[in-house]
């Protein structure tokens, strides 16, 4: 495994965090409940919380003397390493619900398994953040029962949302150079070895809430690799909006 | 963050006329007197559970608006520290919200006519959300400013008479502190910052400060329900107190920023101590009350939209958990 590896899986593990981090916080102050308002903008705290951690370690990987901000707010759209879905707009509260869910189904299985990794910085990266992990995943799996289970009209947008998201799940568990590299030198796992318990999960909570079954899934990918959608663009261009209109500035 | 406008004339609120005295009122006040905290079984006179009712609302919606303003600027914070740090403190406003909300329930309001209240328009919150954020500079000045003058006007409130209100006060008020510091560290890295973040700094406090003073609410001879909040340990110092302590605190802060007070007949009184500090505009402080202020509509708007988007999320919520203990009673029957 070299270095590079190492660098490139940090960005996808922290680009994730960050831009699902960045959704959440989108909703702030306009959730359907107070108690959402609270629990979304805490998650996204937390998420993005994660994304400082793996980044600031990415860049002491990489050694070019970036910093978790450098990476963050002066790279551009192809040089973000993050999976399509979380990069999909908010839409509703069904379609970020469904969003979160299929990503904290797998993220709590990936992290588990990092807790054990070779590398100790990322095991105990890892061992902090699947307990809000569990939370995430909780908070996400009973509102799709809820939405799910709940009336015709919720029902029909949470079948929405996941015809809309499947597509974009495959990627979560497709290997490149980078992860067959860090698998084979035991600091992360293979990422298809994360499908059985991701499924198992994702049609436990989609037959609980009585939403269609999950379809065979063909999958649209990129995001890892830096091919992204259009939406991408105009995050980062919010994101990044004072670092770039105040180059050098400190903050 | 922060209360105000409960000292404002409103016909329909006005603090009922002197009581006749009775004997629970009689033995009511002279708890008040001796520092005993009023729980929620107590008596208590009809003025004063209106009068905390809406108070503590106020206080709450004020909270739930305030978010609006600084989570403006959550996805366009300049670092990841900073963006952590916004994120949390809006949290924590939501936070207060959900306890103040609990704390006037306690009293025998419903949050949802509470929030109806506000969504409607009936209700007030504090006009200073009214003002918008613009720059980067805002969220620091609204820590600094807007945090600092809540903190002043709160304080007092973690030993108001009413229990739950009194306890909801003590957690707020840490809180509150921690957002006022990382206000001014905001500031603070401005002012040492290049030309343009000085100037961004400048311009927030020219657009803050007289806003930041009307929080404190309209001087003590135009204030409507002072004497009897005091009388029953509500309110414990009047709003040109407050005020003048506001003023004293932070006007060495400014300096120390480098920055410039927008008050031309600013001076320190070397005789009293105190800064003396120009004539506040009231007629500004009247338009904003009134729903004329910079943002007031959005403001409402953005609320009620809100409201409006989640309502079939709270039905389904509400629908499956009457689909749960349906079943559940068919399974135990």
């Amino acid at each position: 495994m070299t270095d590079n590896a190492l660098f490139d899986y940090l960005l996808r593990l922290g680009d994730t965090s960050l831009v699902l981090g960045h959704r959440l916080s989108e909703w702030c102050g306009h959730a359907p409940e107070l108690e959402e308002d609270v629990a979304l903008t805490n998650i996204a705290l937390d998420l993005v919380g994660h994304a400082r951690l793996l980044l600031s370690y990415a860049g002491e990987v990489e050694g070019q003397g970036r910093d978790e901000d450098a990476l963050a707010f002066l790279r551009d759209v192809y040089d973000y390493r993050n999976h399509l879905l979380v990069e999909q707009p908010n839409r509703d509260f069904g379609h970020t619900i469904a969003r979160q869910f299929l990503h904290d189904a797998w993220a709590l299985e990936l992290y588990e398994k990092l807790m054990v990794s070779a590398d100790h910085r990322l095991a105990g990266i890892a061992a902090k953040a699947v307990k809000e992990k569990r939370y995430h995943l909780r908070h996400s799996g009973e509102w799709v029962v809820r939405l799910g289970d709940g009336t015709e009209d919720s029902r029909a947008r949470m079948a929405d949302a996941f015809d809309r998201l499947w597509r974009f799940t495959a990627e979560m568990f497709e290997a490149d150079a980078v992860e067959q590299a860090l698998a084979a030198a035991g600091v992360a796992p293979d990422p298809a070895s994360l499908r059985p318990a991701w499924e198992a999960r994702v049609d436990a909570v989609l037959a609980e809430a009585t939403l269609p079954a999950r379809p065979a899934i063909i999958g649209t990918s990129g995001g890892r690799i830096g091919r992204h959608g259009e939406h991408l663009g105009y995050l980062l261009a919010e994101m990044q909006f004072l670092q770039r209109a105040y180059p050098g500035a400190t903050w | 963050m922060y209360t105000q406008g409960l000292d404002v004339k409103s016909d329909s609120d006005r603090a009922p006329p002197a009581d006749t005295p009775t004997g629970p009122e009689e033995r009511f006040q002279a708890r008040v007197d001796a520092e005993e905290k009023i729980e929620p079984r107590d008596w208590m006179p009809d003025g004063y559970r209106r009068t905390l009712i809406r108070q503590i609302s106020q206080h709450a919606h004020s909270e739930i608006v305030g978010m609006l303003p600084e989570g403006n600027w959550i996805t366009r914070a300049p670092t990841l520290r900073r963006k952590v740090a916004l994120l949390a403190k809006v949290q924590d406003e939501g936070g207060h919200g959900l306890y103040l909300y609990s704390a006037a329930e306690t009293l025998g309001a419903s949050r949802g006519d509470l929030v109806g209240d506000l969504l409607s328009g009936k209700a007030k919150y504090s006009s200073i959300f009214n003002y918008p954020t613009l720059t980067w500079a805002d969220i620091g000045a609204i820590g600094w400013l807007v945090d600092g003058a809540a903190i002043m006007n709160q304080v007092p409130l973690c030993r108001c008479s009413y229990g739950p209100y009194a306890r909801a006060m003590v957690r707020i008020c840490r809180e509150e502190s921690f957002h006022q510091r990382q206000g001014y560290e905001i500031m603070l890295a401005l002012s040492r910052g290049t030309d343009a973040q000085k100037r961004m700094a400048q311009d927030a406090l020219n657009r803050w400060w007289w806003p930041s003073l009307m929080m404190f609410g309209p001087s003590d001879a135009q204030s409507a329900h002072s004497a009897q909040s005091m009388r029953w340990k509500i309110k414990r110092f009047s709003n040109d107190e407050l005020r003048q302590r506001f003023v004293d605190a932070t006007v060495p802060q400014a300096e120390f920023l480098g920055l410039t007070v927008p008050d031309p007949d600013l001076a320190f009184d070397e005789a009293t101590g105190h800064y003396r500090f120009g004539a506040i505009d009231w007629s500004e402080f009247e338009r904003v009350l009134k729903g004329d202020g910079p943002c007031n509509r959005e403001r409402l708007e953005a609320r009620r939209k809100a409201w409006d988007d989640g309502a079939w999320v709270r039905e389904a919520a509400l629908a499956h958990a009457r689909k749960k203990e349906a079943r559940a009673q068919a399974a135990a029957a």
